[in-house]
């Protein structure tokens, strides 16, 4: 097995045995990406000179026998949402093409202290809306299992760096779905956090009442280990829960005894592929043979979830996106003009047409003479979704699903469409809108060899419990363990 | 939504939309909202709004003085600088300062 198929707690224990160093591990995975990523373009920005002396400088550490931090040596892809000091941090939009933030987001701070090893800045959907990572104003990325596919979205190039071989660990953010789908389709494990479990400071704001930050990995054990570096209550993010964090990675192999899963009717509908659906039912069945409880519940108000979210997280981006005015940072139109002119033709400029379809949405929902019929009418639904999933909860330890309808589709396939493509978060959005922690875990493949997902959802803040569910099927399954084949260029 | 309500919304989200992209624009948000239009369907008369996931109020710190940025880092990212502040468009017209 190459270093690069390694999973990150056999880097690290790879260096405490001293059978390699953190410098040859950054070595192996800058190698990948060199030859790997002309194809898949899940980068933006790759730092190999940064990633080499950090790595240098833990090697140092180690040698001086001072203490190291929990992913010394080990490294992380970030999606390039979150600011990292001194560095490009676009959002996948012309508006921050030169954009370098004077300071670090708190997830980038905590992996730093954790010795982590930064190697560069994934893709996505320009400014994480949409489903494919096709919004980018980049480029376009590629699933490592067919290159004619989208890696899902909007964190597409965090999944696919890690379904590739091109770093063992990556970080997301999930707005609707924006981890759990890519890393659906890309057949690797991703984690949405409880809405307060990890902050969101130096997070470029999409939706703020939806926003989470949450890792990629290849097994559920290095996503817990990741998740418990960057999770934890923040004094500069006022909805960050002053809670502990639980050892995510130490009760992990602890299996969940009694077990009641909850499969909710509503996710089995009209629009779900049926070799999708087949991977989910052999999945519940694993679980039953694990002595679990199988019991039905229903979300009585799913159907109505993505017309929900799509007002609310349109009505919150709207807001947040006027800070993008061409003042103090960030592209300005050229052409001269006076105040409003210059504001409207920095944005008509500087934003995608996704970005600007969801601004114009967000801005006609909290209009005046529509508020009530949009805004509040959708914040009245969120409380029906959030009672349904507190009813369930009442039932059922963990809800299992499908995570996204079908497996990846083809590139362009839904581009001119967006009804379409918002379509595609059916299963991961009321996760959001209600708060709750979430994850998607590779559950099996389509004949034509494409990742399936398996979903677990979770009362707030039971991160732990979902993880040891998640823990147990895995246990049993070695879905986890395949890797695309990946053609490299000289 | 017609043409005139996009132009309308566009203006409100100081937006500058290229006419070529205005039909199509008008065509994808009325399908949207359509959609969004099933909403009307449940009843919600009893129903508190949900604003925010968490059920926190106000979260206070004390009043401590912090660092802050220095200017030169503050000011890195501007599209324009002049001296120690964000350059921008003059707002008002030097003509019509003999006026006021």
């Amino acid at each position: 097995m190459t270093l690069i198929e390694r999973t990150a707690a056999e880097l690290l224990a790879l260096q405490q045995e001293g059978d390699a160093t953190a410098e040859v591990i950054a070595d192996a995975f800058l190698t990948a990406i060199r030859q790997r990523d002309p194809r898949v373009r899940a980068f933006l920005h790759v730092d190999e000179d940064g990633a080499l002396q950090q790595a240098r400088a833990v090697d140092a550490k180690r040698k001086s026998g001072r203490p190291l931090g929990r992913l010394a040596g080990v490294p992380v892809a970030i999606k390039d949402v979150l600011c990292i000091r001194g560095t490009l941090t676009t959002c996948g939009s012309r508006m921050l093409q030169n954009f370098r933030p004077p300071y670090d987001a708190t997830v980038i701070t905590r992996l730093k202290e954790a010795d982590a090893v930064l190697v560069g800045k994934t893709n996505m959907d320009e400014f994480a809306m949409g489903s494919s990572t096709e919004n980018s104003a980049y480029q376009i990325t590629r699933n490592p299992w067919d290159l004619q596919r989208i890696p899902g979205g909007s964190s597409g190039g965090s999944a696919a760096v890690v379904a590739a071989g091109e770093a063992p660990l990556a970080i997301g953010s999930d707005t609707g779905g924006s981890i759990r789908q890519p890393a659906s389709l890309c057949g690797v494990v991703g984690v949405k956090p409880t809405y307060g479990r990890v902050s969101r400071f130096g997070l470029v704001a999409f939706a703020s009442s939806l926003d989470q930050v949450g890792p990629f990995a290849h097994d559920v054990a290095d996503a817990a280990l990741l998740l418990e570096v960057i999770a934890g209550h923040d004094p500069r993010d006022s909805t960050s829960v002053d809670q502990p964090v639980p050892t995510y990675s130490k009760s992990l192999d602890e299996p969940v005894k009694p077990l009641t899963i909850g499969v909710p009717k509503e996710f089995f509908g009209e629009g779900l592929d049926s070799e999708v659906e087949s991977a989910i039912r052999t999945a519940v069945k694993e679980y039953e043979k694990l002595g679990a409880t199988i019991k039905e519940v229903s979300l009585p108000h799913s159907p109505y979830a993505i017309a929900t979210y799509y007002v609310v997280a349109t009505a919150e981006a709207s807001s947040n996106l006027a800070r993008y005015d061409g003042m103090h940072y960030g592209y300005r139109t050229t052409r001269k003009g006076d105040l409003i002119e210059t504001y409207s033709r920095t944005r008509g400029e500087g934003f995608g047409r996704e970005v600007q379809r969801r601004i114009m949405l967000g801005t006609y929902a909290l209009s005046s003479g529509y508020k009530d019929a949009y805004y509040v009418k959708a914040l009245k639904v969120r409380r029906l979704i959030k009672d349904d999933f507190d009813r369930a909860f009442a039932q059922c330890d963990v809800v299992v699903g499908p995570t996204a309808p079908t497996a990846a589709f083809k590139i362009g396939e839904k581009s001119a469409d967006p009804l379409a493509m918002y379509l595609s978060d059916i299963y991961t959005i009321s996760c959001n809108l209600a708060g709750l922690p979430g994850m998607s875990i590779p559950c099996g493949f389509t004949r034509g060899g494409l990742p399936i997902g398996l979903q677990l959802l979770a009362p707030p803040f039971a991160e732990e419990k979902m993880l040891r569910a998640a823990r147990m099927f895995e246990k049993l399954t070695d879905w986890h363990m395949k890797r695309p084949k990946m053609e490299e260029s000289p | 939504m017609d043409m005139k309500d996009v132009r309308d919304v566009a203006r409100l989200a100081r937006l500058e939309l290229r006419d070529a992209d205005l039909t199509t624009m008008a065509r994808q948000l009325t399908d949207i909202l359509t959609y969004f239009d099933q909403l009307q369907q449940l009843n919600t008369d009893d129903v508190e709004p949900l604003a925010h996931p968490l059920p926190v109020q106000n979260v206070f710190r004390s009043d401590e003085l912090q660092p802050s940025l220095p200017v030169d880092e503050a000011l890195a990212n501007a599209p324009e600088r002049i001296g120690d502040f964000f350059g921008v468009p003059a707002v008002l017209d030097p003509s019509d300062e003999m006026s006021h």
